[in-house]
């Protein structure tokens, strides 16, 4: 596909690096020409110096056979009026990044009368994914499949457990759980794991299974899986105000730490359920006062990544917290990840991420056969949706008859709802929807699984 | 530097080279030529190496704007020492240095020759020799861009910048490969075309093929010791016009290729390049006027000389040695001048010499009006700073290098018309000089110095002088700092 994306900061750059990757033709925006040099010369895309919102650039750009217009300046209205005027200069998709809440309040209309096929708010995403999390404090991430019947969940083995030393095929035997692990992150190594490889207290585990099964599987090895009751937030920005808002209807009682008086009054306004602490976040008293040790969950999203993380690091030294952790900068996300810091937000990354979804699901439309694409594990491995076509080479036959290429694994197979975690003697049916884990990227079609 | 990957992309060039050697191969089934074995034992040679090397890809693989310019300056060095090899072995050419300067020669499309008589080497090798040059014109790692699905990722613009000449390189699609299949097709396009052109003009074929590859590459190996001047009147007349179209920027052809006539008609760099050439075939047309028989054979040589010139081609038609003083500077200056950036010629390029005139322009504006600020433009857009950077550090490049190598020459003994001339004519890619280089002699006087400092002059004319030199800077090769 053609894709046109207006702006060139971290949002744009990432994008344009990833949907590269997926080999689609990118052209790319900005105002600043050093910026745009900086992109094309480590990554395979064209650059346009001007303002993306003037019909002359957009030309230039090739609007008119584009598939797709993406805009993600600093600037809601700017973007607005980049895909309000792409719409009517070519016959593309457009999705523009709209961030300000007064708009937000109103996306739906905005969304209708400027025909966005995306709008995407980078602090409303991250507070989703919050909420998630807060609601399945054991997992790091958890992404969906097939409409949200399969969850893909990352957790990391506790030290102690019954997972410790425990090898893979014994997970269904021993523990007699109807759960698949597929990755197995240990430090920088990422491997789909055979069934005699062992586990470790430590190891990031990817697992595939149902809502049911995975609840069934973390009672079972003995991890506490209730939603969080309690949860303190340091810093009252948009995130704040979108995770409260969310929040409103759960029983998690909710304490924000802000800085600024007038923001607490704005907050108190807006947000009546919540209680609103004046104070600052980083007073080790005022922690302690407000029962930091009690917490159940623990969310640093002030507008400084340091600070966000020196929080965290010291709320986990005093409380047995789930931790919650923002970070805006991507530059050391190696560093970051390896500081016990909980689940770590990075509101940019995920609009990328939400982006190229909307992208690769255009493109199933198109004819690939991809119906969700989730890059897991620091982008070492993927997975991916597939639906089983009726002239498919290998329906009928079982698993552990077919030849499939190495370091791949058919995790999940979707009968009509019906969700069935596949062993030898399976076979894959027309109609279904399988989902395959693999670290050999770029898988087009189901017939590319096997060797 | 990452000596491993660069290896590797040096085993993918073997592995090309020895795909272009069939067709010299297939030449010589045809005329039944023994010498075609010559070509058959490099092929297997290069073929054998090439698969070795790049049997395995490295682990690392770390490439940066430094390696992409040692791996295109190191990949022409290795293609022309096994494009060499037919020449050698076969004895066509019994000296080395000799035969490595032929296909120097050739792949950088200068079209010098170190032969004597021409007409005796055989006609396969007659062919590898114009092949080289239509490979060598639009570039061969461009060629390799756009057939190999080399990894992805971002330094295939490395590459493609090292390669191709001119002083901004932009792509005419996003994707690197997709750039490089458009140019390559363009370029096989008109080449075709000339050559059906050619046969409809009662040439053979052999003769067509040869000569379009020489055209299409600005190169200017002939397969006649006369070069073109025993060809009609009328297929020299088509041969000057595919030279001039040859020196446009390629652009301009995608332009019309999708239907925006009207912005390639507006190419500056186009415009001033027609400019240039009838203004200079009028005033050597008049000049000449005296020694042939009437105007238009006059106007008819004036322009096929400036032509060949400009583009920097090398064919001839007439000995423009003995010319009078004025043309013979014209075609000098000429020599430098150029044809566009983004064509198959060589030359400093005339948008270097647009940005040049327009920044002494600007120099002489902001002494009247010490206070001005004027921002310099080319084809209607902002010069970026870098990008006047460059061409002025260029042009000093250029400037040092050709007196280096005049310095270096003149050891020979020559007159100084000969080793300006013969540096002008390697290092622009041209071909003939005046004197004793002059297009009716040849270059087989020159020392084996000499011949050798030719052969850096002509790759870096063709690299664009950096790349090469980047190769001799001792910050390349340190490791760790």
């Amino acid at each position: 596909m053609k894709i046109i994306i207006v702006g060139c900061g971290k949002v744009g750059f990432t994008l344009a690096e990833k949907l590269n990757r997926e080999n689609h033709d990118i052209i790319l925006i900005d105002n600043d020409p050093n910026a745009l040099r900086s992109i094309t010369e480590c990554v395979d895309v064209m650059g346009v110096t001007g303002n993306g919102a003037v019909y002359q650039v957009q030309i230039e750009a090739g609007i008119a056979d584009a598939d797709l217009m993406i805009a993600t300046t600093n600037s809601d209205e700017l973007n607005m009026l980049c895909c309000l005027i792409a719409k009517k200069a070519g016959n593309c998709h457009t999705v523009a990044r709209i961030r300000n809440p007064e708009y937000s309040s109103e996306i739906k209309y905005i969304r209708e009368e400027l025909n966005l096929s995306l709008a995407i708010n980078p602090e409303l995403a991250a507070a989703m994914e919050i909420s998630r999390l807060l609601r399945f404090p054991s997992a790091i991430k958890i992404d969906t499949f097939a409409r949200g019947r399969i969850e893909l969940l990352k957790f990391i083995v506790p030290n102690h457990s019954k997972l410790d030393n425990l090898k893979v095929m014994e997970v269904s035997t021993k523990l007699k759980c109807n759960v698949l692990i597929c990755v197995v992150e240990r430090g920088k190594k990422v491997v789909i794991p055979s069934g005699n490889f062992e586990l470790q207290a430590g190891d990031k585990i990817y697992f595939i299974a149902s809502q049911k099964d995975s609840m069934d599987f973390f009672q079972k090895v003995g991890i506490v899986n209730n939603g969080v009751k309690s949860l303190m937030i340091v810093g009252g920005g948009k995130l704040t105000y979108y995770l409260a808002k969310i929040l409103k209807d759960t029983k998690i009682k909710l304490k924000i730490i802000e800085l600024d008086r007038e923001r607490c009054n704005e907050l108190s306004e807006l947000l009546p359920h919540a209680m609103i602490i004046h104070g600052d976040g980083s007073d080790q008293q005022l922690l302690a006062e407000e029962g930091l040790e009690r917490m159940e969950a623990f969310a640093s999203l002030t507008g400084f990544d340091e600070e966000n993380i020196m929080l965290s690091l010291y709320a986990a030294s005093r409380s047995n917290a789930k931790l919650i952790t923002k970070v805006n900068r991507t530059a050391f996300e190696d560093v970051v990840n390896s500081l016990n810091l909980g689940s770590v937000i990075y509101p940019k990354l995920l609009t990328a991420d939400l982006i190229l979804q909307y992208v690769r699901a255009m493109q199933n439309s198109l004819g690939s056969n991809v119906e969700t694409l989730y890059r897991i594990a620091d982008d070492q491995a993927e997975a991916l949706e597939f639906r089983v076509g009726n002239d498919a080479p290998m329906v009928g036959i079982p698993l552990e008859k077919l030849t499939l290429k190495k370091n791949l694994l058919v995790a999940c197979i979707n009968r009509r709802g019906r969700i069935i975690t596949p062993r030898g003697k399976d076979t894959m049916e027309a109609g279904d929807t399988v989902i395959i884990v693999t670290t050999n990227k770029g898988l087009q079609d189901l017939k590319d699984i096997l060797e | 530097m990452n000596i491993a990957i660069i290896i590797y992309f040096l085993g993918w060039i073997l592995n090309v080279e020895a795909v272009l050697m069939l067709l010299p191969c297939i030449t010589a089934l045809i005329y039944q030529e023994s010498s075609g074995f010559y070509f058959l034992i490099t092929l297997v040679i290069c073929g054998a190496l090439g698969a070795a090397i790049t049997f395995r890809k490295p682990k690392n693989t770390v490439f940066y704007a430094k390696e992409g310019f040692v791996c295109v300056a190191l990949s022409w060095i290795v293609l022309s020492i096994f494009g060499a090899l037919p020449f050698y072995l076969s004895r066509e050419i019994p000296v080395f240095e000799d035969a490595l300067f032929e296909v120097i020669s050739g792949f950088t499309t200068t079209g010098s020759s170190i032969l004597t008589d021409v007409e005796a080497l055989s006609r396969c090798m007659l062919l590898w020799r114009s092949f080289t040059h239509w490979v060598g014109g639009m570039g061969v790692i461009v060629f390799m861009l756009a057939v190999l699905p080399l990894a992805g990722g971002g330094y295939n613009m490395h590459i493609m910048k090292a390669e191709s000449p001119g002083p901004s390189v932009g792509k005419l699609v996003p994707k690197v490969r997709q750039t490089a299949k458009i140019l390559y097709l363009l370029y096989f396009g008109i080449t075709v075309t000339q050559i059906t052109l050619l046969l409809l003009s009662g040439m053979p074929l052999f003769d067509t093929i040869c000569l379009s590859f020489g055209t299409a590459g600005t190169g200017g190996f002939g397969i006649l010791n006369d070069s073109i001047a025993s060809y009609t009147y009328l297929q020299q007349s088509i041969i000057t016009l595919f030279m001039i179209l040859f020196g446009i920027n390629f652009n301009v052809y995608y332009l019309f290729l999708i239907r925006k006539p009207k912005d390639a008609l507006c190419c500056e760099e186009a415009r001033v390049y027609i400019g240039i050439i009838a203004v200079s075939t009028l005033i050597i047309g008049f000049n000449i006027r005296s020694m042939y028989p009437n105007l238009i054979t006059a106007f008819h040589h004036a322009a096929f000389q400036v032509g060949t010139i400009i583009t920097t081609t090398g064919f001839a038609t007439a000995d423009f040695d003995l010319w009078p003083e004025l043309s013979k500077t014209i075609l000098v200056l000429l020599m430098f001048c150029g044809a566009c950036a983004g064509s198959t010629g060589g030359g400093m390029k005339v948008s270097r010499i647009l940005i040049a005139v327009k920044q002494v322009k600007k120099e002489l504006g902001s002494l009247v009006h010490p206070q001005s600020v004027k921002i310099l433009r080319l084809e209607g857009k902002k010069l970026e700073h870098n990008v006047i950077r460059s061409a002025n550090g260029y042009f000093l490049a250029y400037a040092l290098i050709f007196a280096g190598s005049v310095l270096l020459i003149s050891i020979d003994q020559f007159d100084f018309t000969t080793n300006v001339t013969a540096v002008a004519a390697t290092f622009n890619n041209i071909g003939p000089g005046l004197a004793k280089v002059g297009p009716t002699c040849n270059w087989s006087g020159f020392s084996p110095f000499s011949k050798y400092i030719f052969m850096f002059d002509m790759l870096a004319g063709r690299l664009e002088i950096f790349p090469m030199l980047l190769l001799f800077a001792p910050g390349t090769w340190k490791k760790g700092f």
